[in-house]
């Protein structure tokens, strides 16, 4: 069983950048080491993986757990709200969503 | 360079994505209902807002419908397959990603056949149908028009979020060439009358339950491999749809006779213009991670559940146009006509009770669209097929003139009855007593010496003036031909 490529500073700022988390580079390397072990562990699950483990999704033979289409309690709009950081005119209000147009 | 210049120059090939909202009663994932309008926020539950710890339930009946669209668009429904999770961040997705399905869509490999104005069929692949749900409903506050650009912040309302969708993607639609904007809105309107034929969605497309991505390249020939695409997002009517695939091919062909490579990215389209402007360029945002959903198993359609569906498909709409153009014997674009107001049904009907198909047409895309127009009400809301096939029964029984008959209809929308009540009710069946027509006649010619002279003269278009008073009368209800015998008896008698 060949060795997984090691994990870059580079492979961790795209997963950075994808969850929107900022990070120092220091903290690039440093990730990438601990994934990078991490990885590895879980590496050795394929040892043990032969050709008759399917891969699996679900680990629960079960399928066609289906929902009857009859509306349920929905919460009310001050419900939905009261969570929320800030709101107008009955509505979420996010930031300027940025990375658009 | 201008459309003809373009497509003259270069072969466009096309690949299209629809999505359409079910009409079920609930969400796709959770038991909120899935209604248009109402107030913002008032259509959630934990599940719909991904509250945390909250989890998804499949929708049934939307599974039913998806099968129903799969099979409708000759597709092979999936023996088993699952839902996936879509990862990526706005706001409008509550949950940070959206549940999707990926590798295993439910519905694969169709071919349905769409039909050009002029007759022509060009024949489009469906690679896929899969079950997804819609995102929430961005307003964007503080830019020009409600646009992004420039947005201090943005309102989000979660009514929309996870209401059922089937999204439909097709191969690359290749040797359309200049006909392309027509075949891509021929398509769209060819899915739309199936969801309406398969009552899987009101299908409006004003209210977004129907929605097009289109995809554009252009190539040197058809020997060519595939040019980089676009994609114009959320074309949402049959017009904006070829005027965006116009722009798109000549924009795209001056593009790449500067000696430019076209930029694979999302676009938007603009109506004011007809243009489309760059959005987001295809970069590491699409980096969507997929993966299965956890939550959720699989779905599993039962071969014998499936085959009850696909008996119970009702005709599809280019098998029931085709049958109702030939036995009604109506042009292409009167059918195109009914069917783009939704009343091919009360139409079909009114023949099956009774009326002429010409007839049938006439009071329902003439004088009941205009009164529902007026009162804001569907046309369908107003009469029955069958007090239609009524009416026209009366007119053509010399009881009522068509002026009378609307008067009648009027009554008939007004709820007051079937047509031969209203009519009884409030008398206005033509006048067959001779007595009264004849007393009407006499008075006519009394009161007007000067015109019996000139129809004496043999001045016959004089008989016109005698009319007016002669319907007075009788109001409105003489039969206009027995009055101008009586006319002529008289005065030369």
């Amino acid at each position: 069983m060949a060795e997984a490529a090691a994990i870059t500073a580079e492979q961790v700022k795209h997963l950075a950048e994808l969850a929107r988390i900022a990070m120092t580079d220091v903290e690039l390397e440093r990730m990438a080491g601990e994934i990078d072990t991490i990885l590895s562990h879980v590496a050795r699950v394929s040892e043990v993986a032969t050709d008759e483990v399917p891969a699996t999704s679900h680990p629960i033979p079960l399928s066609n757990v289906l929902r009857e289409d009859v509306v349920g309690t929905s919460l009310s709009a001050e419900q939905a709200l009261s969570g929320a950081p800030a709101q107008d005119q009955g509505k979420f209000l996010v930031p300027q969503i940025l990375g658009e147009e | 360079m201008k459309y003809q210049d373009a497509v003259a120059k270069y072969d466009p090939v096309l690949g299209i994505e629809v999505h359409v909202e079910l009409g079920t009663a609930t969400k796709m994932f959770d038991a909120a209902p899935n209604t248009f309008g109402g107030g913002p926020n008032e259509n959630t539950t934990p599940a719909s807002l991904g509250l945390p710890g909250a989890l998804p339930s499949v929708n049934g009946k939307a599974v039913e419908y998806a099968v129903r669209i799969g099979l409708a668009l000759g597709c092979e429904i999936a023996e088993s397959c699952r839902f996936a999770r879509k990862n990526y961040f706005y706001p409008d997705v509550p949950k940070n990603f959206q549940t999707s399905q990926y590798d295993e869509p439910i519905a694969f490999d169709g071919q349905i056949d769409v039909e050009l104005e002029d007759g022509t069929i060009v024949p489009v692949q469906i690679e896929r149908a899969h079950m997804e749900e819609d995102a929430g409903k961005n307003t964007h506050v503080g830019g020009a028009a409600g646009r992004i650009h420039g947005a201090e912040h943005s309102l989000v309302d979660y009514n929309r979020a996870g209401v059922p969708l089937v999204e439909i993607v097709t191969r690359p639609i290749e040797g359309a060439g200049e006909r392309a904007p027509e075949v891509a809105a021929a398509y769209v309107r060819t899915l739309r009358d199936i969801f309406r034929a398969l009552d899987v969605s009101e299908a409006r497309m004003e209210q977004g339950n129907v929605r097009a991505d289109i995809n554009v390249s252009l190539r040197e020939s058809p020997d060519a491999p595939l040019g980089t695409r676009t994609e114009t997002k959320n074309v949402n009517s049959f017009r904006s749809i070829e005027r965006a695939v116009r722009f798109e091919v000549a924009r795209q062909a001056d593009v790449l006779d500067a000696g430019e490579a076209v930029v694979q990215e999302t676009r938007h389209f603009h109506e004011d213009t007809g243009g489309t402007s760059p959005g987001r360029p295809k970069s590491d945002a699409d980096d969507y991670r997929y993966f299965p959903e956890p939550d959720l198993v699989p779905v599993a359609p039962p071969r014998e559940w499936v085959e009850e569906i696909r008996a119970a498909l009702p005709e599809l709409p280019a098998a029931r146009r085709r049958r109702l153009l030939g036995e009604w014997g109506i042009g292409e674009l009167e059918m195109r006509d009914i069917i783009n107001a939704g009343l091919l049904d009360q139409v079909e009907a009114t023949v099956a009770a009774g009326a002429g198909p010409d007839a049938a047409r006439k009071w329902w895309m003439g004088e009941i669209a205009r009164l529902a127009k007026q009162s804001e009400v569907s046309p369908e809301a107003l009469a029955t097929p069958e007090a239609v096939a009524e009416l026209q029964q009366l007119v053509e029984a010399g009881k009522l003139n068509d002026k009378l008959a609307r008067k009648v209809l009027a009554g008939v929308a007004e709820g007051r009855g079937m047509p031969a009540e209203v009519m009884a009710a409030d008398g206005l069946e033509i006048v067959q007593d001779d007595g009264a027509l004849e007393a009407a006649v006499e008075a006519a010619l009394a009161d007007n010496p000067d015109v019996v002279e000139k129809i004496r003269g043999g001045k016959m278009q004089a008989i016109g003036a005698l009319m007016g008073p002669i319907m007075k009368a009788t109001r409105g209800q003489a039969d206009a031909g027995k009055a101008r015998e009586l006319i002529l008896a008289k005065i030369n008698g």
